[in-house]
């Protein structure tokens, strides 16, 4: 079982339909694992063996019985902690909903429990997707399975580490800046942003609702299409859920096929501010690429320059106002202060007391920029910044099927080292940031190791519903970069013990 | 000097130096089966916090859905009062922070709202007829509701602890704006309270809303300034919030008139506030202040796509619309053949769809009218009910009134079988034939009584065979009460003057 942990969720179902293994010794497996690294690790903040056992034996025998079932039934699954569950505790990384449980399930856990996927819990994360390297979470940072002094992204660095760390085969994540991707990029594992509306946004506890969208984190492209075929789909609980039917994201992924793909390099993606190594390992990407038959195209998105500064004028508007529900009235903590407790103070206590500082940041932030007098100035001309850069992003798919750039600027920096820049920690979600404003999905996936013997990623961008691209030419590279490698960039990480890190 | 205690100006002193300008704002709790944003039943006095679902809670992670039928029953508002319907509108986050909204904001309309530009004609006691200009009519969703404990009446000055029903919270509503109304001078009263009755009797006949006033489905926040002259400009207005009674908006008008004069004429500056209406001194008093630039941070609720009515469902809803009040009462007016006053009495009563229907069910209009007007006017009045409350349908009163017309009872015996119907003891036909109150015109009987009368009367009987007929009368009255009332007067009169040889 512990070489079995080790195989992709594909190869794992593979095993459970084969009969050469149980999903409860392969769910039992994954929670040994966790129980052997986490505690250093610490990329889960729940971990609910019983009922993921349950569900296991559950499909064992339904299995056994000859029943029809999803290809992923039996194999386990970890869920970022922003996303809603019945019955299990949901706190978003926040000292705000310690001990609350939900009373109802996401959309995309209900069809996680109909396919028989047991979950072994739920991932540590930037309290309310706040950050880019999970040290904001209430509950303590998660570290890097390739160096455990190091950040494993944010916001949900808890279900990249926890699939680097083979403490999961699949997991959950959510991306509203680069939140899936930067993650994947820095712990050398594969995660997807779909497009806008392909995923029910109903039971992920809302950061910035134009912007955020779940999808797969994985150690495969083939692992994330097949998660993402079946969390995909409308919702008629999120108004913003696209009714197409869902892609061939599975077979997309299989064909291994670029032949007269024409692959965008965007311009202003890979110079200045990208460490030089994760420039190279870009270089090299796209130049396997073109050998097995892609074009490469230089285009420019012009307006990108002013994604991130567009991003944290929308990002933190909307924030401030779906954080405005954390009052201490209806769920979650209450901080009732000795002196005159009127609801109006006891909202205050609650908030102080319960939000951290980068979220009470972006509160701040956000409240600003939609006052009276700087609606304009401030999210008004973030919108306007939003619609350009959709027209280059239109423009440049006039030109080109996929755009591709690195996904992150730098290998994984220290824990500790760009906490108190806040500035200088958004500069990380650079890249990833112009396909959330634009609704458009993207990819990242391993490029190689780049400084310090760290994982880097790349990212590759399709229009809007058109992810299979993103699977197809996903697919297609990691097979050729793997074939470079003699195997996944994994299994070049150091191997973990429990030991306890420098 | 506060505001409690400038002196009022007289009221007619006041209009006759200072012009009013009204301005309205009415919200309707629309009818539908289910919430303005999720899937909870729409409904009243429930169990507190049943009718609700995580999106009604606004727990984390909830997201809202229009709910479609609101946004038709919105267009038919709009339709209704003359408005153009927008092609595509969105949403809006109207932030503030109080417990009985879920999550700290409002899913509102601000800048783009579903119906814009319309009017409505008031019709006033007397038969003018006054346009009254409509902004906008917006959808939102309404708030959970506060209850105080432990405090002087269910204020929360002195309370312990309050409990919130969320029970409402997101419950569809309509608000429907008014542009100033200007030019109604003494009237202004008589006005503002007309025009909110029009609107109620409008959503009722659009069935949108049962339009309660008592049960806070339609409530209305009233501004009120006072100029100089009808050529100044507007002055600084109030906003008397949740008026809920007809003749509580008029007396805030009228209240609100004479204490702005009364501060004018104190040279104090009239304050842009909320105020609150008190029923029992008649009265308004200060809530919080208020200014046009009172900053909510409205955004586009990113939640929501915006709502694009196509314009053939729009003509759809066009062409579905019911008759609306004015023009029915105007068609009535002509069938029933009633005078203006009459009409406007009806009106006022509640008692159109009453008679109505009474009509539909075979009587004849005037007779329709008077027993709805007349008799059970008053017995609601002495019940203190509403009048559609009384226990008797119009199919009933027809009935009751079918039989006067067939001469099967009096009026006298009517009102009986009517005070039995209002009991419970059946339909009137019922009624009369199991206590065997129809008219007796059997000449047997009748020719007894008449006999036993003469004999008793030898007096009168001498005055009537001396050429006094009409001393009939006075034999009649005994007669009647030897039947019980029941006696048939027209054969009783043709019996004794046969009897007496007189013609």
């Amino acid at each position: 079982m512990t070489e079995m942990i080790r195989r992709s969720a594909a190869a794992q179902a593979a095993a459970l339909a084969a009969g050469e293994a149980s999903s409860e010794e392969l769910t039992g497996a994954h929670l040994d694992r966790i129980t052997a690294v986490d505690g250093d690790l610490n990329a889960f903040l729940h971990v609910n063996s019983d009922e993921a056992l349950t569900v296991a034996r559950d499909v064992d025998s339904r299995r056994a019985a000859g029943e029809k079932l999803h290809p992923l039934a039996g194999v386990p699954i970890a869920v970022k902690d922003i996303v809603v569950t019945e019955g299990q505790p949901t706190t978003a990384g926040s000292k705000m909903l310690e001990g609350w449980i939900p009373p109802y399930d996401a959309t995309l856990v209900t069809k996680l429990r109909t396919a028989g996927l047991p979950m072994l819990g739920k991932t540590n994360m930037d309290e309310f997707a706040m950050g880019s390297s999970t040290e904001s979470s209430a509950y303590g940072p998660t570290r890097n399975p390739w160096d455990r002094d190091r950040i494993p992204g944010g916001s949900g660095g808890g279900s990249a580490a926890a699939v680097g760390a083979y403490e999961a085969p699949l997991a959950i994540g959510t991306d509203t800046g680069g939140s899936i991707r930067q993650p994947g990029a820095v712990t050398g594992t594969v995660g997807v942003k779909p497009t806008y509306g392909s995923v029910s946004r109903y039971g992920l506890i809302a950061m910035a609702s134009s912007l955020d969208q779940a999808g797969p984190v994985t150690r495969t492209v083939e692992d994330s299409a097949m998660l993402h075929e079946l969390i995909a789909g409308h919702d008629r609980h999120d108004s913003t859920s696209l009714t197409d039917p869902v892609g061939a994201f599975t077979q997309a992924a299989r064909a291994k096929d670029v032949t007269g793909l024409r692959v965008g390099v965007i311009e202003e993606l890979e110079g200045e501010g990208f460490a030089p190594e994760v420039r190279a390992r870009f270089t090299e990407s796209l130049t396997q690429l073109e050998r097995a038959g892609a074009e490469i195209v230089r285009v420019s998105c012009p307006n990108f320059t002013y994604a991130l500064g567009a991003y944290y004028l929308i990002m933190p508007s909307e924030a401030s106002s779906n954080l405005a529900k954390f009052d201490g009235m209806r769920f979650g903590l209450r901080v009732v202060p000795e002196d005159h407790p009127t609801a109006e103070n006891v909202m205050k206590a609650t908030r102080g007391a319960g939000f951290g500082d980068e979220v009470k940041r972006r509160i701040l932030l956000g409240t600003y920029a939609l006052s009276a007098g700087y609606y304009d100035a401030y999210y008004g001309s973030a919108q306007k910044v939003r619609t350009l850069v959709q027209r280059d992003f239109t423009t440049a798919f006039e030109q080109v099927d996929v755009l591709a750039s690195p996904t992150a600027p730098t290998v994984a920096f220290r824990l500790g080292e760009q906490v108190d820049d806040p500035t200088a920690m958004y500069m990380n979600d650079i890249a990833t940031i112009p396909a959330n404003l634009a609704g458009v999905p993207g990819i990242s996936l391993p490029s190689g190791l780049a400084e310090d013997g760290l994982p880097a990623g790349i990212q590759f961008l399709a229009p809007a519903r058109a992810d299979e691209r993103l699977y197809q030419v996903g697919g297609a590279l990691e097979a050729l970069l793997e074939d470079s490698w003699g195997g996944p960039l994994l299994a070049q990480a150091p191997e973990l013990t429990g030991g306890a890190h420098s | 000097m506060t505001a409690t205690d400038i002196d009022l100006v007289d009221y007619d002193e006041a209009i006759a130096r200072f012009d009013p300008v009204l301005g309205i704002e009415v919200h309707v709790e629309l009818g539908t089966a289910t919430k303005m944003f999720d899937g909870a039943p729409n409904i009243f006095a429930a169990e507190p916090n049943t009718a609700i679902t995580p999106t009604s809670l606004g727990l984390p992670g909830s997201l809202p859905v229009v709910n479609g039928a609101a946004v038709e029953y919105a267009i038919r508002i709009g339709l209704a009062l003359n408005c153009s319907i927008a092609e595509t509108c969105r949403f809006a986050r109207k932030q503030y922070f109080y417990p009985d909204l879920t999550k700290n904001f409002q899913t509102s309309q601000y800048d783009e709202p579903i119906a814009y530009e319309g009017w409505v004609d008031v019709e006033l006691e007397d038969g003018e007829i006054i346009r009254v200009e409509i902004e906008r009519a917006h959808m939102e969703e309404d708030a959970g509701k506060n209850t105080h404990v432990g405090g002087a009446t269910g204020r929360i000055h002195g309370a312990t602890h309050s409990q919130v029903d969320y029970n409402r919270a997101g419950v569809p509503l309509v608000e429907i704006v008014t542009k100033p109304i200007p030019n109604t001078k003494g009237r202004a009263p008589e006005v503002a309270a007309a025009y909110v009755r029009t609107l109620r009797d409008i959503f009722r006949t659009l069935e949108v809303s049962e339009a309660k006033m008592e049960r806070g489905n339609v409530r209305a926040d009233i501004n009120v300034s006072l100029r100089e002259n009808a050529q100044a400009e507007l002055g600084t207005r109030t906003e008397t919030k949740n008026v809920n009674s007809f003749r509580s908006i008029e007396r805030t008008v009228r209240f609100e008139i004479s204490r702005q004069a009364g501060m004018l004429d104190a040279g104090q500056k009239i304050i842009q506030e909320t105020r609150h209406f008190h029923e029992d001194t008649g009265g308004t008093s200060s809530g919080r202040p208020k200014s046009d630039a009172e900053d909510y941070r409205y955004f586009p609720e990113p939640d929501l796509v915006p709502v694009a009515p196509s314009r053939e469902w729009v003509e759809e809803i066009r062409a579905g619309l019911p008759e609306l009040p004015a023009a029915r009462r105007r068609r009535l007016l002509g069938e029933w053949g009633f005078s203006d006053l009459e009409m406007r009495d009806v009106v006022n009563a509640d008692a159109l769809d009453l008679i109505e229907a009474t009509v539909a069910a075979g009587a004849g209009a005037q007779s329709a009218r008077k027993w709805w007007m007349g008799e059970l006017a008053r017995i609601a009045k002495d019940r203190e009910v509403d009048i559609a409350a009384l226990a008797i349908t119009p199919a009933q009163v027809a009935e009751l009134q079918g039989l006067v017309d067939g001469s099967k009872i009096n009026d006298k015996i009517a009102k009986q079988v009517l005070t039995k119907v209002l009991d419970g003891k059946g339909d009137p036909a019922a009624i009369v034939e199991s206590e065997g109150l129809a008219v007796v015109s059997d000449d047997s009987v009748l020719t007894g009584a008449v006999d036993q009368a003469i004999a008793d009367n030898p007096d009168v009987v001498a005055k009537i065979q001396g050429g006094k007929v009409q001393a009939i009368g006075a034999l009649i009255g005994p007669i009647m009460k030897a039947t019980r009332g029941q006696a048939d007067a027209g054969r009783v009169r043709e019996i004794i003057m046969e009897k007496l040889g007189v013609s």
